[in-house]
């Protein structure tokens, strides 16, 4: 079942044209990783699925519901859409649970008790109910980040946007990232996510998305793509990253 | 013999200091909070409002911060009445010291919340909150902690500045001093007393302030590493 539609997206910013008629669609249950150089688009067409950018033209669906303004609320498609950002972008005058607890309260509209519960149900999925009381700058970077995917699953979004999530981490926090979305992946989330760590993207996903030049340059299932790259571009990509 | 110092000659006037200082501290705190509320507002709508709702407060921002307060109080108190808006003495005062805080402190918050990351308002907007839920509950107490003392140093000078208030008859605690002054001479010694006075003012308002802030902010605690 196809949850994520993309159909001939195109954004530009000024005259830049960033993105150039992306067509994709992603399955329930997926696992996407968009790879590519820096201006290859790939974050762009990410905050476009949640549209903290807006698309100049094209259709995305999520759900077979339409995504923009006039047919989708913003509370709809929080409830649809979840994101984790590079930066974190944890709330830093609130604790984990207040961060967890937030939207659904807020924008949900849901009782106390019930969003407590959930709250501690996401931080015990990525391993943190000890720090229901923490603030994040007490917190590792690995450590919010992991705080940021629980508090994006507390809306129950059918998808989870990932923009590259570890790349503001030390290495040796990567590690405990990439195992909760691992661990997601498995429990069948579907997770689409920018990433510069190729073995994750092989190990993880169930397809890798090269994009170049604000266009899907290539696709396919990872050992293939990885293994026997077809466009000079991806070749060229390839060696350079691993 | 040279000039003496005698306080003892205050002593008859305790009662009128004393209604001095309640309406000093009185019209401070009420200012304090209604003009920092007010200032959330206009911080807000400079922002988010309407073309003609910024541009208004734009307006009001600006006559404010290059304007005499003395002027802008004599306006509220002399210049409305001709428009037919009557205001008592401690009303206008009122009027006038909170709109003087608001303004300026407006700007502060603005600063305080334009240096706060895109990325707080875009996880917001990502959690489907809206613009005024963003800055409700992820924008303001991070900008707030961010300008915080520059908010303490205006609301003193504001409270410093009530002393102008007593040129309308606001029986605050200038007005108090001038009336003794008069009746004893004794103008050294009163005015010494409320130069301490006002000291102790500014600094019991900058503790409590503090004290506040360290509640209010305590989540920066852990910042300190």
């Amino acid at each position: 079942m196809t949850l994520v539609y993309v159909d001939n997206v195109h954004k530009a910013f000024g005259d830049l044209e960033v993105l150039k008629g992306i067509n994709l669609s992603v399955a329930q249950g997926e696992v996407v990783a968009i790879i590519g150089r820096s201006g290859s688009g790939k974050s762009t067409l990410l905050r476009c699925l949640n549209q903290l950018e807006k698309h100049d033209s094209g259709k995305i669906t999520i759900a077979d519901k339409q995504l923009d303004a006039a047919s989708m609320s913003p509370k709809e498609l929080s409830e649809n859409v979840g994101m984790v950002f590079q930066s974190f972008n944890l709330f830093p005058h609130k604790t984990v649970g207040e961060n967890v607890c937030l939207a659904p309260l807020v924008v949900r509209g849901e009782g106390k008790t019930e969003v407590e519960k959930i709250a501690r149900e996401v931080l015990e999925k990525v391993g943190l109910s000890d720090k229901y009381d923490s603030y994040p700058a007490q917190l590792s970077g690995g450590q919010q980040q992991r705080v940021a995917i629980a508090r994006a699953l507390a809306m129950r979004p059918k998808v989870l946007l990932c923009d590259e999530v570890t790349s503001a981490l030390d290495p040796e926090l990567v590690g405990e990232v990439l195992r909760v979305l691992e661990a997601l992946a498995a429990e069948g989330m579907t997770l689409i996510l920018v990433t510069h760590e190729m073995g994750f993207a092989r190990d993880v996903a169930d397809r890798v998305v090269f994009m170049h030049q604000g266009r899907i340059h290539e696709e396919g299932a990872p050992s293939e793509l990885f293994s026997n790259p077809q466009t000079p571009e991806l070749k060229q990509f390839i060696s350079a990253v691993l | 013999m040279g000039p003496t110092l005698d306080f003892l000659t205050l002593l008859p006037y305790a009662s009128e200091l004393l209604q001095g200082l309640t309406t000093t501290v009185m019209l401070t705190v009420v200012t304090t909070l209604t003009g920092l509320t007010l200032a959330v507002a206009v911080a807000y709508l400079r922002v988010n409002g309407q073309p003609w709702v910024r541009w208004g407060l734009s307006g009001y921002v600006e006559v404010t911060r290059n304007t005499p307060f003395i002027v802008q109080l004599f306006f509220i108190f002399f210049g409305l009445p001709g428009l037919g808006i009557k205001i008592d003495a401690i009303t206008a005062a009122f009027i006038a010291m909170t709109l003087n805080l608001a303004a300026y402190s407006a700007e502060i918050l603005r600063a305080g919340i334009s240096a706060t990351a895109k990325g707080q308002l875009e996880a917001g907007r990502a959690l489907g909150m809206t613009t005024l839920q963003s800055y409700r509950h992820v924008v303001l107490v991070p900008a707030f902690a961010r300008v915080y003392p520059a908010l303490i140093s205006q609301s003193i000078i504001v409270m410093l500045g009530s002393a102008v208030v007593s040129q309308i008859s606001v029986f605050d605690l200038t007005y108090a001093a001038n009336f003794i002054q008069s009746r004893n001479f004794r103008s050294f010694e009163v005015y010494l007393l409320i130069t301490l006075v006002y000291l102790l003012l500014a600094f019991g308002m900058r503790r409590s302030f503090m004290l506040v802030g360290k509640r209010v902010f305590a989540y920066q605690q852990g910042e300190q590493r």
